[in-house]
């Protein structure tokens, strides 16, 4: 978590927390009659005024059907659309916009790459490797493909502190090995996998590593071109933008290489009834009418992003997990879940005696909103020992106050269940 | 801390009855039973709890006992709990009214002495117990919690394996 963000215009102005509050009208809500204290974010970001402005706008204003009418409208449409996937190629680093695919969320831009390029290039005896760690939707599209192809999945292990040892990873990773499919940064358990090392790992082998940066862009400045991977997955509304969106990034000849994911309008270069030639990426990839306004709205938040100093974003971060941790370790009977090195700003914990959806529960009626289950991995619950976690995810309006609010909270709710 | 300064909401206070703490925390029948004639696991996918329910079932359709395992939350466990308490030694019929009753009570359908009445009146102590369950009407997420033992105890006598909270 320690790249410098290039990017950032002026040099570390600090960063005011309460101004940023004040741009994500859903904070000022009351739940329960208590203050909104949102701790889910990892699950889903709350959106900014100017996301929502935008959104606003482009229907109230500026909507068509894009690359299609020659009118004034679809025009402009079009070009605010393409104007996002150029906000997006900048915010990674890309090396050209071409590279930039429009999905519905990371879980389709996952698919994607297991439907198009898996079904291209995996055969039968190949092997996938990906982690213990990982969310279900870098688990369940490889189990389809092995399904459909015979490759073999293999699962690199966690340790119980919730890092990646790399001398086991690299024992997963050998000369049949054609992919390596990784959470950027866990979901459940904060961590930052060692990513440099892994992409080594895989081109040394001739694979592929396809990076779930789901987790992993909202916490950290991303560079495609220096993180070593050759594909990068997020879904925009974890990121303050909306629902409905999310991105495939690879490099072109990848894209070029791979056959279509679903057929359509808007991916063809020609179709005869005989035949039906691609147009080139990422059009290929985008069959129908895309999330037009979807893909606007992710665009603005990454100009709203793009207006913060996202290194002194993410000390406030850190400094709130920070404090989070130490606050959680003195509850009686709370145990953290997800300790290791270098960790980004999300907690997972258990109590004795007290289930996760009990917990949330009782969370909830002092307006504290955290996630209580298996976070759609329950492979890494069951290595956990756990059934389920409770989880509170810290993101930039987040205040140090909001971690003592928990921490009351909790307080409370062992007067409740125990 | 502050904490215990602060009023505790009707709502919960409701939910969290000391029956249900009680049943949640120290459960009864949490076992396997010996011999069983039917098993069935009851998921809730959304949170991964899990209970698997077994009885032995006589041939003149009586429930001769019943137990269960499983991980769960303090709802769902003091839901089956109470739910093997009160079924050991009833015929497979009253069962199943009362797994129907104990539905409705928990999603507002029927109230107490309603549900007393759809079991029949064979079992007005167990239906008064189970009502505790009724606080969940307050939590539309939990009433899942409180309902997937019972899912599992008619899957188990119907001779289903399987069964999960999301139909
Ligand atoms: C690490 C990780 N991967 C993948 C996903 C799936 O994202 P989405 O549901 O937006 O497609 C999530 C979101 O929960 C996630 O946290």
């Amino acid at each position: 978590m320690n790249k410098p963000f290039t990017k950032s215009p002026q040099t570390a102005s600090a960063f005011d927390v309460m101004k940023v509050r004040a741009d994500f009208p859903i904070l000022a809500r009351e739940v329960h009659g208590k203050p909104l204290v949102y701790l889910d974010s990892a699950a889903s970001a709350q959106k900014p005024r100017q996301v929502i402005d935008a959104i606003t706008r482009a229907y109230g204003h500026d909507y068509a059907n894009v690359h299609r009418g020659a009118y004034y409208l679809s025009e402009t449409a079009t070009a605010a659309y393409e104007a996002a996937r150029e906000k997006v190629r900048g915010f990674i680093n890309a090396g050209d916009v071409r590279e930039i695919v429009f999905t519905k969320g990371a879980t389709e831009a996952i698919n994607l790459v297991a439907a198009a390029w898996g079904r291209a290039f995996i055969k039968a005896g190949d092997e996938i490797v990906i982690t213990a760690v990982e969310h279900h939707s870098n688990i369940v599209p490889w189990q389809l493909l092995r399904d459909a192809t015979g490759c073999i999945l293999k699962i690199a292990p966690v340790e119980p502190d919730g890092s990646i040892d790399l001398n086991k990873f690299a024992a997963a990773v050998g000369p049949k090995t054609k992919l390596i499919a990784i959470a950027h940064v866990s979901n459940v358990l904060g961590t930052v996998l060692p990513v440099a090392a892994i992409a080594d790992m895989a081109h040394a082998v001739g694979a592929k590593l396809l990076l779930d940066g789901c987790q992993g862009i909202v916490h950290e400045a991303v560079d495609v071109q220096t993180l070593g991977c050759d594909f990068y997955v997020f879904s925009g509304h974890k990121l303050y933008g909306p629902t409905g969106i999310g991105i495939l990034w690879a490099r072109h000849e990848l894209l070029e290489a791979m056959p279509p994911y679903q057929g359509g309008g808007d991916m063809i270069d020609s179709v005869t009834f005989a035949k039906t030639t691609w147009a080139p990426p990422p059009a290929k990839f985008e069959a129908g009418t895309p999330p037009i306004v979807q893909a606007i709205g992710l665009g603005a938040a990454i100009d709203y992003l793009n207006t913060l100093d996202r290194e002194a974003v993410s000390a406030h971060e850190h400094a709130l997990l920070r404090h989070a941790m130490t606050s959680l370790a003195q509850i009686p009977g709370l145990k953290l879940i997800g300790t290791a090195p270098g960790k980004a700003s999300v907690q997972s914990f258990v109590m004795d005696g007290a289930h996760p959806h009990d917990l949330a529960t009782v969370l909830d009626r002092s307006g504290v909103c955290v996630r209580a289950g298996h976070h759609c991995a329950q492979p890494l619950m069951e290595i956990l020992g756990v059934s389920a976690t409770t989880r509170a995810s810290f993101a930039l309006y987040n205040t140090m106050a909001e971690v003592d609010a928990l921490v009351t909270a909790l307080r409370r709710a062992q007067e409740v269940l125990l | 801390m502050t904490a215990a300064a602060a009023p505790l909401a009707d709502d919960l206070r409701l939910l969290y009855q000391e029956i249900i703490l009680d049943h949640g925390k120290s459960p009864r029948n949490f076992r396997v039973v010996e011999h069983h004639t039917c098993k069935a696991q009851g998921n809730n996918p959304m949170c991964g709890d899990r209970v698997t329910v077994t009885a032995r079932v006589s041939p003149a359709g009586l429930v001769e006992d019943v137990a269960f395992e499983g991980k769960g939350c303090a709802i769902s466990i003091a839901s089956a709990s109470m739910m093997t308490e009160t079924l050991s030694g009833q015929p497979v019929e009253i069962a199943r009214k009362l797994s129907a009753a104990v539905q409705d009570l928990c999603t507002g359908r029927l109230e107490t002495d309603q549900a007393k009445a759809a079991v029949g009146g064979a079992l007005d102590d167990g239906v008064e117990k189970l009502a505790a369950l009724s606080g969940v009407r307050q939590f539309p997420v939990r009433v899942k919690c409180a309902t997937l033992p019972w899912h599992a105890l008619m899957s188990c006598l119907d001779g289903k394996g399987q069964t999960t909270t999301e139909k």
